[in-house]
């Protein structure tokens, strides 16, 4: 399990970079989204990872972390996805409006006219 | 709750709650309705610097140890829920924020904030994030006001568009998500670490870290730490700033001028309350970058201003030049530095304000002497504007734009002497706050006796004759240029804001002494970081109402 999300993690983010260092904009979009699944996941692997525990308390149950998941790394993944989400769409606007005022989807740089 | 202060801890909520309920209320209204609008924000803005003024006073009246105000907004006990902390630097940079926001805001209404919808909306979410992540005690909550603040600030760095501007917020996006992304990498990293998100708590926690783990932790640190450095413009991280800060709006800019102090106050908090001087040998961890670093951005900074033909870019060099300053400084983590630091971040972030707003009034003057008849009021250096067409309730011809504003006689000796008052204090030379600033900092320097703080303190002076420089050949360019030309128009709501940030930065001088020993209280408080650990730590939930009680109240 843990060889698995490393190697997930490492792929998303590596090809994250890479993408992100490209010269397109929708490259660079894609980039970003990449990117943030990859920290997305490794919140989440920080606070151990558990197959088939709860990350609320059931009765009957000790309340400890042998019985549970951390709940925590859960709810910053929550939050960060919703603030992923709402950033990467602002960037998608950003990127559709200099497409339209410049002409071409050039991050820093000029489309090459033929 | 311990170190409570007597006017109820409840209230450093306001600085947060009162912009996020003035945005509510200013989305029902709509798109139009502008100065309907413009009104509630003012008022909403005023009460923020009141406020903050309020809670300035009420925390620096209490003795050093309990000059703490906690409150835990969810009634949560102390590591699990949301806490907000005021203390004395927090409180400094809320009334810094309200200040320029303020100046902001009262420049805007002279124009800009026609250029754009929602752009009061924006202005106050701003604010908010802005607000919030000064008070905010988790790195979480910290990583959401930041992101609050960066999502606003993208919004009103592109109020007005044009393709310059898209293209610099295009950048400017991309630099700050990829920056956001790392803080969330140092966050999970350090909640991995020490287990809590409550920076007293990783404070109180972190001499219990394993010795294995201490290279994993210190990673996490210097991942945060490069993604605080970023915003705050440390030198390799800061090439997306002068053109963002150069294409924005002239009260945006001014606004962006303590975007800029969010990056040195989380690292200075952090730094301060986790890894402090006594631990590491010194300095903090970390602390020779932060010191190189610095100084390097400080001679980036000033290498850039002496550089730049445009005045906006000039701006922009002296903002990076100024965290340059202020990273270097507290990067030595000597409290008598730090304190002179503290002073200098108050007086270079009001300076660099109203330089900002000065910019494009000394432009828009010299559009005058250059073709008097092509430009019609400066407004064909603005984008189309939205007034052009018409909103229903909203009507902006001619009759009413005098209402607002009108050409106010003299106006180019107001646009010299501030010009001139800008100058003297962005390059510290005597007798205005930033030559105090300068004395502070120098004095501090010489007591340390170590090989980086000779190098600061030839950069400080150097940089200082390169501000000095520039400044007086802009000024020559502007003023000195003997030629008949028609006397600039300037509304009263344009000056009137520079006015306020420079009388701003005047009443800092004339009350230099208080302030010099405000500042240095919150830096020997910071570099004290049981008082604020123990303080966060003994805060208790308020115990809720026993239910016979309650029913006692109701008839």
């Amino acid at each position: 399990m843990e060889v698995v999300i490393s190697i997930v993690i490492g792929i998303l983010a590596g090809s994250g970079v890479w993408l992100l260092l490209r010269p397109r904009t929708f490259q660079v979009l894609i980039g970003l989204s990449l990117l943030s699944y990859a920290i997305n996941l490794f919140i989440f692997s920080v606070g151990s990872l558990a197959i088939d525990r709860e990350p609320i308390v059931l009765p009957g149950l000790a309340p400890t972390l042998d019985n549970y998941t951390d709940p925590l790394p859960q709810s910053l993944v929550l939050t960060a996805i919703v603030i992923g989400f709402a950033t990467t769409a602002l960037f998608l606007v950003v990127l559709l409006a200099l497409r339209g005022l410049s002409g071409g989807d050039h991050v820093d740089g000029r489309e090459e006219r033929p | 709750m311990t170190g409570a202060l007597s006017l109820g801890a409840p209230l450093i909520v306001a600085p947060v709650l009162l912009p996020l309920a003035t945005a509510a209320l200013m989305l029902l209204l709509g798109e139009g309705r502008r100065r309907l609008k413009a009104v509630v924000n003012l008022a909403s803005t005023l009460a923020g610097l009141l406020l903050a003024v309020y809670l300035m006073q009420a925390v620096h009246a209490q003795d050093l140890p309990q000059a703490f105000c906690v409150y835990l907004p969810g009634n949560w006990p102390v590591p699990f829920g949301i806490v907000l902390v005021l203390d004395r630097l927090s409180a400094l940079l809320l009334v810094l924020t309200g200040c320029i926001g303020l100046a902001s805001l009262l420049y805007a209404l002279a124009r800009w904030h026609q250029a754009g919808v929602y752009f009061h909306v924006l202005f106050q979410l701003q604010l908010m994030g802005l607000y919030g992540a000064f008070l905010t005690a988790d790195l979480f909550n910290l990583f959401v006001f930041f992101e609050v603040l960066l999502a606003a600030s993208y919004g009103l760095l592109l109020h007005g568009g044009g393709t310059q501007r898209v293209r610099a917020g295009l950048h400017y996006i991309a630099v700050n998500l990829v920056a956001s992304l790392l803080f969330l990498i140092g966050v999970a990293v350090l909640y991995g670490v020490t287990g809590t998100l409550n920076m007293a708590d990783i404070a109180a926690k972190l001499p219990l870290v394993a010795e294995a783990d201490r290279g994993l932790l210190h990673a996490g640190a210097a991942i945060l730490a490069v993604a605080f450095l970023s915003k705050a413009a440390l030198w390799p991280l800061n090439f997306w700033l002068p053109g963002a800060y150069g294409a924005a709006s002239a009260p945006v800019a001014a606004l962006f001028a303590i975007l800029t102090k969010v990056g040195v106050y989380a690292v200075l908090r952090l730094w301060t309350l986790c890894f402090p001087a006594e631990v590491g040998g010194g300095a903090p961890f970390g602390g020779a970058a932060l010191v190189w670093g610095g100084a390097a951005t400080l001679a980036f900074g000033a290498v850039g201003m002496l550089a730049s033909q445009q005045l906006g870019r000039f701006a922009a060099y002296s903002v990076i030049a100024s965290s340059g300053t202020l990273i270097a400084a507290f990067g030595f983590g000597a409290p008598a530095l730090a304190g002179g630091a503290l002073y200098y971040l108050a007086s270079s972030t009001l300076a660099g304000a109203a330089l900002f707003l000065l910019v494009e009034l000394l432009e828009r003057a010299r559009q005058v002497e250059l073709g008097p008849d092509a430009i019609d009021d400066g407004q064909d250096t603005l984008p189309a504007f939205i007034a052009s067409e018409p909103l229903p309730g909203v009507n902006l011809d001619d009759d009413e734009e005098v209402l607002i504003g009108r050409a106010i006689p003299a106006a180019l000796a107001f646009l010299g002497l501030t010009f001139a008052v800008c100058a003297l204090v962005v390059s510290g030379l005597p007798p205005l706050s930033g030559f105090v600033a300068k004395l502070a900092m120098l004095t501090a320097l010489l007591d340390l006796h170590r090989p980086a703080a000779w190098v600061l303190f030839a950069l400080l002076l150097l940089s200082g004759l390169m501000a000095a420089t520039a400044l007086l050949r802009i000024g020559m360019r502007h003023f000195w240029t003997a030629e008949a030309r028609p006397s600039p128009r300037l509304r009263v709501a344009e000056t009137l804001p520079i006015g306020l940030l420079l009388a701003g930065g005047l009443s800092l001088v004339l009350q230099a002494g208080q302030a010099l020993d405000y500042m240095r209280k919150t830096a020997a408080t910071l570099h004290a970081p049981g008082q604020y650990i123990a303080a966060v730590m003994s805060a208790r939930p308020v115990p809720p109402v026993p239910l016979a009680a309650s029913q006692e109240v109701r008839p």
